[in-house]
């Protein structure tokens, strides 16, 4: 099991890459004959992926790598040239000087003027020659950006895109400082609702239809399409139809410019304020990779992280959506004792004595599958020291074909890996249930979940000797606590979560805790050393390699190694 | 002396000649077609044998045949990159999307000896073994589309259609299909989008090629309603015969429609390269001449996306000598062969045969005015430099024919169109472009000047009627 860790699922010996020697900019480069399209099946190398591994990067506004190609926004323009071939000898021709001899590709038409190929759907040959930074690729930018432009409302003060636009970083970049159009505008429709959570100005749109692609060949609901035609082309649905499918915000996401916007969030915060933290989303099971976007400690948005390994480019909008909770003005900022404002010191004191003194089998934790794995881990070590049966709580839901897991838990697999729960999470519930009613149970442990609404009702929870519990909101099983340790939302601290196909993912701290709220795991590691569980666990990055080294599954892994987008440990 | 040579056109308009199957079958119809599914294979000096499908391919590479449709690609080599090892179905698609301004052919054929069409693609069906065709035809002609439909229940019930041919074991069926309006619908794979039910936006080109990758993503031929019908006259007379009509590399005859300022517009079958330009316009056979008192002033040559031609333009055309080396000849405009070759060293382009005349009593600026609104209009606005530029140059036109000139119009104009040209999915990008790059730089002139007695006006205070 030593190595059992990896971060990609076992790899056999890679077959050799064929490879493709051509020019970019005059620079020789050798790149695979093949790369992956937007399905991940091997196709023919294009331009402008060979630009990118000539690290000359190709604007484009409709190419996008995990969609179809649509080549419509004709940005990615390059001029190239091909070898010149004998007819007889099927040879390149040479020039003097040895080198091979290149025609550039021209207007069949009009052979003085160079023709440019889309670089997003035009694979190279051998030989070819792509110039990326040429007079003539930089002209045809120019010309497409100033078309783009033209009827484009040029109302960035006040629009949400602005700061992460692609016209904008295209316009400094690639773009010509005045415009010649002297008509008028093409004026469209405007704070158009699309859907519940989607509003699009027709206006800004520059009709590159990744919108469209997405939601046909990704989320799989044929909803938005173009009406009318020409510069008047609209981007709409249906008539009488809504743009309402749980995939939709990604729309919002992969347009380039400020067309789409997010009811959430438009018109709320300027993007060059908000901090961005890769984190995690603990909707479900799946664990898709995020950025928290906080300013000041306010959280304004969560948007999905590139992760091959998990979530692509995509998150569904009921996870997105899933923040504001963490701001909620009842959030548990108080440590209490037996309901009377009390501090860490003494509540912990209080407890490391009461447990110290819990005679074996006395003691039960329910420990949710929504605390980090350390956190379970550390729990699960409090657990061994006292003698108490442990378990977690089940959240089941319907999953769906693209990224939603039946799993609504973020970490049931670290509640089982952690020694938590069994593989049926949930399973000792019942016992805990009769341990409390027979008495045998004096001590329950809760973090994170509202027992009354699973097994345990609230009269039965009433005649638990001593009640512990840890959590962000109130409900009854806080209200019955006799120690309430207010803990922290994920944004508000770090730690692992194993996602159900059992890819450990690190996320970081957005955000600071509410109050006298404190991450989970450094208080359940204080309690631990003073119970003599464990010692020495300070930092999460130690602490999780502490727990690395304890916990089979995963053995191998370190902090070190968890990088962006985690490691997949067997499950 | 330069007359028509009818072969598309013979009966069609014949006095009591009527569209349906018995009238055509008086006429030899389907004989050809006979002739076809009898064809024997063939023994090639080196050995290879071709079957009578291959036969009846190669008839049609050897005949010449340029497509009728506007580029004018070879039929035969168009076939020839048919993807025949796919193991999917091959499907010809008949483009009756004529739309082109200027271009009033392929109606003929369709009103008047739709038999003739339906014969021409059966055949070619039966040699590219296609079992499934399609007509797809322009939603304005609703009327070809009855008589279509007539004619193909016609041919049905005489087993010309069906599971099993004429009794040959083969099966081709077709279908017609009504387009809704759009011109866009007339590019091959606008075309084969908007047959699949979807818009008609045109496919980028590679991958798509409809030879590999065409109708449902299968291979596919596109031939224009008038290219498939001579696939009839091919096979009545053998491929090299019927490259004896017209002239080398430009064989067979075509149908020009004829529009525009001469006395007598209308269509005229002629062998290619066999008549001049100014021989459709002045010849008494066809156009018969301006009407009187009249100049020339250009002469849009082949639909309206072709570059215009301006009265007393000379062109050197590249010729064999009498040495057999190629030369250039020195050609006035009017003595312009009118075939694909020539037009092309010329500059522009014989495109869809539809030859549009201006006399001196039109303004260029409003002609072009009106070209360009069309293809404003046009524009299936999947691509960002024609999508922005049709419209962009049509205001500006437009704004130049309402008073809003500008001395520099000319120029802003050329920068606009040559932005278009060469960078967009489909050839669109050129039609829109190049009637403004040939007439902006052919009659400069007359835009500048427009501008300047524009801004003279609007100096002294006269309010132009209207911008925009």
């Amino acid at each position: 099991m030593s190595n059992a860790a990896t971060t990609a699922p076992a790899p056999a010996a890679p077959p050799p890459v064929e490879k493709i020697r051509i020019k970019v900019d005059g620079r020789d480069i050798d790149v695979p004959k093949l790369m992956p399209d937007w399905q991940g099946k091997l196709v023919p190398t294009t331009m402008l992926q060979a630009c990118q591994m000539a690290a000359q990067e190709v604007p484009h506004y409709c190419y996008h790598p995990r969609l179809p190609i649509a080549g419509n926004c004709r940005m990615c323009l390059v001029e190239f040239g091909t070898p010149v071939m004998d007819p007889a000898t099927k040879k390149p021709v040479l020039n003097e000087d040895g080198s091979t001899k290149i025609a550039r590709s021209v207007l069949p038409y009009e052979p003085q003027t160079p023709r440019g190929a889309i670089a997003c759907a035009t694979p190279i040959s051998p030989g070819m020659e792509l110039y990326p930074s040429s007079p003539a690729t930089k002209q045809m930018r120019e010309a497409v950006l100033e078309s783009l432009l033209i009827n484009h409302p040029l109302d960035c003060p006040i629009c949400d895109q602005a700061g992460e636009c692609k016209l904008q970083e295209y316009s400094v970049q690639h773009g010509q400082a005045q415009s010649r159009f002297v008509e008028a505008k093409v004026h469209k429709p405007k704070a158009v609702d699309l859907g519940p959570r989607i509003v699009l100005d027709d206006e800004r749109c520059i009709l590159c239809t990744r919108c469209v692609r997405f939601t046909r060949d990704i989320a799989g609901d044929d909803a938005l399409g173009i009406v009318n035609r020409g510069s008047y082309n609209t981007i709409a649905t249906a008539p009488g139809k809504q743009f309402d499918n749980n995939y939709s915000l990604n729309t919002v996401d992969i347009c380039p410019v400020g067309a789409l916007t997010s009811k959430d969030f438009r018109f709320k915060m300027r993007v060059w304020f908000l901090k961005e933290t890769k984190s995690l989303c603990t909707s479900c099971g799946t664990g898709c990779n995020i950025t928290i976007g906080s300013r000041e400690n306010v959280i304004h948005r969560f948007e999905p992280r590139d992760n091959d390994a998990v979530n692509g480019s995509w998150m569904c909008d009921s996870g997105r959506l899933n923040y504001p909770w963490i701001g909620r003005a009842d959030r548990l900022q108080q440590v209490l004792v037996r309901g009377q404002a009390s501090d860490w010191g003494s509540a912990l004191g209080e407890i490391t004595t009461h447990l110290r003194n819990a005679s074996d089998g006395s003691v039960a934790i329910i420990a949710s599958a929504r605390q980090t794995t350390e956190e379970l881990y550390l729990l699960r070590q409090l657990a061994v020291r006292v003698g108490a049966l442990t378990d977690s709580v089940e959240r089941e839901g319907e999953a769906d074909r693209l990224l939603v897991s039946a799993d609504r838990n973020p970490n049931s697999q670290g509640a089982r890996l952690t020694g938590i729960a069994y593989t049926e999470i949930g399973i000792s519930i019942p016992s805990i249930a009769d341990g409390i009613r027979s008495g045998k149970i004096k001590t329950l442990i809760v973090f994170g979940e509202d027992v009354t609404k699973c097994g345990i009702d609230a009269g039965l929870l009433a005649t638990v000797g001593t009640l512990i519990v840890s959590d962000i909101l109130p409900n009854a099983t806080t209200a019955a606590a006799h120690y309430l340790l207010p803990g922290c939302a994920h944004a508000e601290k770090r730690g692992t979560f194993i996602n159900a196909k059992g890819r450990v993912q690190k996320f970081l701290k957005a955000v600071e805790p509410r109050g006298d709220a404190r991450p989970e795991w450094e208080f359940l590691a204080e309690l631990a050393k003073s119970l003599g569980a464990v010692d020495g666990l300070s930092t999460i990055e130690g602490l999780f390699n502490k727990m690395a080294s304890d916990v089979p599954a995963l053995a191998g892994v370190d902090w070190s190694k968890l990088g962006d987008h985690g490691v997949t440990v067997p499950v | 002396m330069p007359e028509e040579q009818r072969l598309i056109l013979k009966h069609a308009d014949q006095p009591g000649y009527t569209p349906d199957i018995e009238c055509y079958i008086r006429h030899g119809g389907y004989d050809a077609l006979r002739k076809a599914l009898a064809t024997p294979g063939r023994d090639l000096p080196d050995g290879k044998k071709l079957s009578s499908r291959e036969v009846i391919r190669d008839e049609v590479l050897k005949s010449g045949l340029r497509g009728r449709g506007g580029a004018g690609f070879s039929a035969g080599l168009k076939w020839s990159f048919v993807d025949r090892r796919s193991g999917k179905p091959i499907y010809l698609i008949c483009n009756a999307d004529e739309s082109e301004p200027g271009t009033f052919k392929d109606r003929q054929i369709l009103h008047k000896d739709p038999h003739q069409l339906i014969e021409g693609m059966i055949i070619s069906c039966w040699a590219n073994d296609v079992k499934l065709a399609y007509i797809y035809i322009r939603g304005e002609m609703p009327h070809g589309a009855r008589l279509l439909n007539q004619a193909l229940e016609e041919a049905r019930a005489k087993g010309f259609l069906g599971k099993n041919i004429l009794g040959s074991g083969s099966e081709v069926e077709i279908y017609v299909h009504r387009g809704a309006g759009a011109y866009i619908c007339g590019e091959e794979t606008g075309l084969i989008e908007s047959l699949e039910g979807k818009r008609p936006y045109p496919r980028i080109k590679p991958p798509y090629f409809p030879a590999v990758l065409g109708l449902y993503m299968c291979p596919t031929i596109v031939n224009n309603v008038e290219t498939l019908c001579h696939v009839k006259h091919i096979v009545n007379m053998g491929g090299p015969e019927y490259a004896k009509l017209g002239t080398p590399n430009n064989t067979g005859t075509r149908i020009v429609s004829l529009s525009g300022d001469v006395r007598k517009p209308g269509y005229f079958e002629v062998e290619v390269g066999k008549v001049t330009l100014g021989e459709i316009i002045f010849h008494e056979n066809f156009g018969g001449g301006l009407k009187p008192g009249r100049t020339l002033k250009a002469i849009i040559p082949g639909g309206s996306s072709s570059k215009v031609l301006k009265a007393g333009e000379k062109f050197k055309l590249r010729r064999k000598g009498a040495d057999g080396q190629m030369v250039a000849v020195e050609t006035d405009l009017l003595d312009l062969p009118y075939d694909f070759d020539s037009l092309q060293q010329a500059g522009t382009m014989s495109g869809s045969g539809a030859v549009i005349v201006m006399d001196d009593t039109r303004e260029i600026v409003d002609v072009l005015a009106n070209v360009s609104e069309f293809y404003a209009h046009e524009s299936c606005g999947q691509c960002t430099p024609c999508r922005e530029g049709a419209l962009w140059m049509s205001k500006a036109l437009h704004r130049m024919t309402t008073g809003g000139g500008r001395t520099q119009d000319a120029d802003y104009l050329l920068h606009i169109a040559q932005n278009i040209q060469g960078r967009t999915i489909c050839a669109f990008g050129e039609a829109a472009a190049w009637p403004v790059l040939s007439f902006v730089k052919k009659f400069k002139d007359d835009f500048v000047a427009r501008g300047k007695a524009d801004e003279e006006a609007r100096a002294k205070g006269i309010v132009p009627a209207s911008h925009h």
